[in-house]
């Protein structure tokens, strides 16, 4: 979630449960920032020497890839995964060391901060108005066996603080003006449960899925903890105001918005229609939602598909236009929709531009 | 006329109204959303969470007349620190309403509408870039001391030495002190004295 809510300390508790369980664990690097508690759990422990670098006449002290190699443990406890080697070392990054620490057959456990995901970081910019430098792509957490949030409420955080144990004296005042305000804390921290919710759900449901002995078993497997909402688009203005409501429902519930329109083969688009698929690619880039755009003459085949394969919880559609020939002989779409994906609601939005003549006697 | 000859005309006249039935859509309405399709395009760009109400009735009354679509615009500003790409999910909460309220006091009034949302390091960069990627025919700006449509005199300058659209800059007038902006409520539009 943010420094000083105790991931190293944490990461020092595991691995002296597992040395003592038989394991060879070693720390490959530790960084405890001057905290006594934290170089207190560590003693006792391994401890492997840091490589020395000199970089434009000063000299850094960094993790030591080849000696973890050689040492070879059963587990190596690394600090800071998203940490930027310095310049002339093998790797640039911190967890590209560790890729190449897991692939030699070493477990390893490691610490990150929620900001420091690539995917988030933006978003994270936005709301403490901190931008974090070091990022880590997220298919690297999502690689892990096992997430583990180090929960902490932004109050008992900010006690932490003042109570010198996440920074010296001198640097205390800085942190409670810039990071360590209690909006930003509280931001961070729904971030993070958030992330580790949404991890824990896709992990389960693709455990699920590989276990499976049935593939029709995946149109039954449990439905993840979040919210996702399904909006389905076209290219036309009126399709804006479905995007905005489904915007604003995604916010109120925390959960993703992914667009979806699905083209026939061979469709072609008019110079209106080519301009309002740019302007909602573009609202739904400015919104944070993803567009997916898919080929079917199967509208219906193609929106479960991608409901299942997004693992859609709310799927929202406009109101329809009028049928025409054998078409109104079909079972409208908001119904096929139900019996296709039971569990999944289906909301239709409304055109409001309508109303006020509705609502004249 | 014999029997044979009524019969062929009452088939003919049920063939042509399953034919009818069969094309036409319910309730005898033609698809389309509007039957008269706008030629003309009138932006009415803004930044913060209301809009001179002389701009929104100038954008409304030659829209009627050129039977022009109003293309409302939320120019969305990215901090330095941000990728120029990024999703502005807090600016979005904040403008959307508006673009919300006049969407829909513009479709009540009958007059198509077409909202976009642009994205720059600035108001006048964010309009640049809508201006570089569509066409408008012309684009509606007040010319306020208090730049609530967050374009300045510069940036007036600036659209109408660069921009190839008719730009109606609305002089300040001591009575312009309405504006359109939201209801807290309901999200319905409103206007405030």
């Amino acid at each position: 979630m943010a420094a000083g809510v105790g991931k190293t300390f944490r990461m020092l508790v595991e691995g002296r449960v597992e040395l003592e369980a038989g394991r060879d664990v070693v720390i490959g690097l530790l960084e405890t920032h001057g905290r006594a508690e934290t170089a207190q759990v560590a003693e006792g422990l391994p401890r492997l020497p840091r490589m020395r670098v000199t970089y434009r006449q000063t000299t850094l002290e960094e993790m030591d890839l080849r000696a973890i190699m050689s040492r070879s443990p059963d587990l190596c406890l690394i600090d800071e995964l998203a940490h930027t080697n310095a310049p002339g070392i093998e790797h640039a990054k911190r967890y590209e060391d560790v890729e190449e620490i897991l692939a030699a057959g070493i477990d390893v456990l490691s610490t990150l901060n929620v900001q420091h995901l690539e995917s988030l970081n933006d978003r994270i910019t936005e709301l403490s108005g901190v931008r974090v430098r070091e990022t880590i792509p997220d298919g690297i957490l999502g690689r892990a066996d096992e997430v583990v949030l180090i929960d902490l409420t932004p109050e008992a955080l900010l006690d932490r603080l003042r109570e010198g144990k996440i920074y010296p004296a001198d640097r205390i005042d800085a942190a409670l003006n810039n990071f360590f305000r209690i909006e930003n804390l509280a931001a961070l921290r729904e971030v993070a449960l958030r992330q580790v919710a949404e991890a824990v759900g896709a992990k389960r449901l693709t455990t699920e899925l590989v276990g499976s002995r049935d593939e029709s078993l995946a149109a039954d497997a449990p439905q993840a903890v979040g919210e996702r909402l399904l909006a389905l688009v076209e290219p036309y203005p009126g399709t804006q105001r479905l995007v905005r409501r489904a915007w604003r429902s995604a916010q109120r519930l925390g959960a993703e918005l992914d667009l979806l329109w699905v083209r026939e083969p061979g469709q072609r688009l008019s110079d209106d229609e080519d301009r309002s698929l740019s302007a909602l690619r573009q609202l739904a880039s400015v919104l944070g939602a993803k567009m997916l755009e898919e080929e079917s003459d199967d509208l219906t085949a193609a929106i479960v598909d991608v409901a299942c394969r997004r693992a859609s919880t709310y799927i929202l559609i406009g109101r329809s236009r009028p049928a025409r020939g054998l078409a109104r002989l079909r079972v409208p779409l908001p119904q096929r929709l139900m019996q296709r994906l039971p569990g999944v609601d289906v909301r239709i939005v409304a055109d409001r531009s309508g109303r006020s003549k509705v609502e004249q006697p | 006329m014999s029997v044979v000859d009524i019969v062929i005309i009452a088939a003919g006249t049920a063939l042509a109204g399953l034919a009818a039935g069969y094309w036409l859509p319910p309730h005898g309405r033609t698809p389309g959303r509007n039957p008269t399709r706008p030629v003309r395009r009138i932006l009415l760009p803004f930044t913060g969470q209301a809009i001179s109400r002389r701009s929104f009735e100038a954008a409304v009354r030659l829209a009627k007349a050129e039977n022009a679509i109003i293309m409302p615009a939320y120019l969305a500003q990215v901090p330095l620190n941000l990728p120029l790409e990024s999703a502005l999910p807090v600016q979005c909460a904040s403008g959307m309403p508006l673009l919300e309220a006049i969407e829909q006091r513009v479709s009540s009034l009958g007059i198509a509408v077409d909202s976009r949302i642009a994205r720059g390091r600035s108001a006048r960069d964010a309009l640049r870039r809508l201006l570089d990627q569509e066409h408008f025919d012309r684009i509606i700006v007040s010319a306020d001391e208090d730049q609530r449509s967050g374009l300045g005199y510069d940036d007036l300058r600036w659209l109408l030495e660069r921009v190839p659209a008719e730009i109606l800059i609305l002089r300040p007038a001591p009575e312009d002190t309405r504006r359109i902006s939201v209801n807290g409520g309901r999200g319905q539009s409103l206007v405030r004295p």
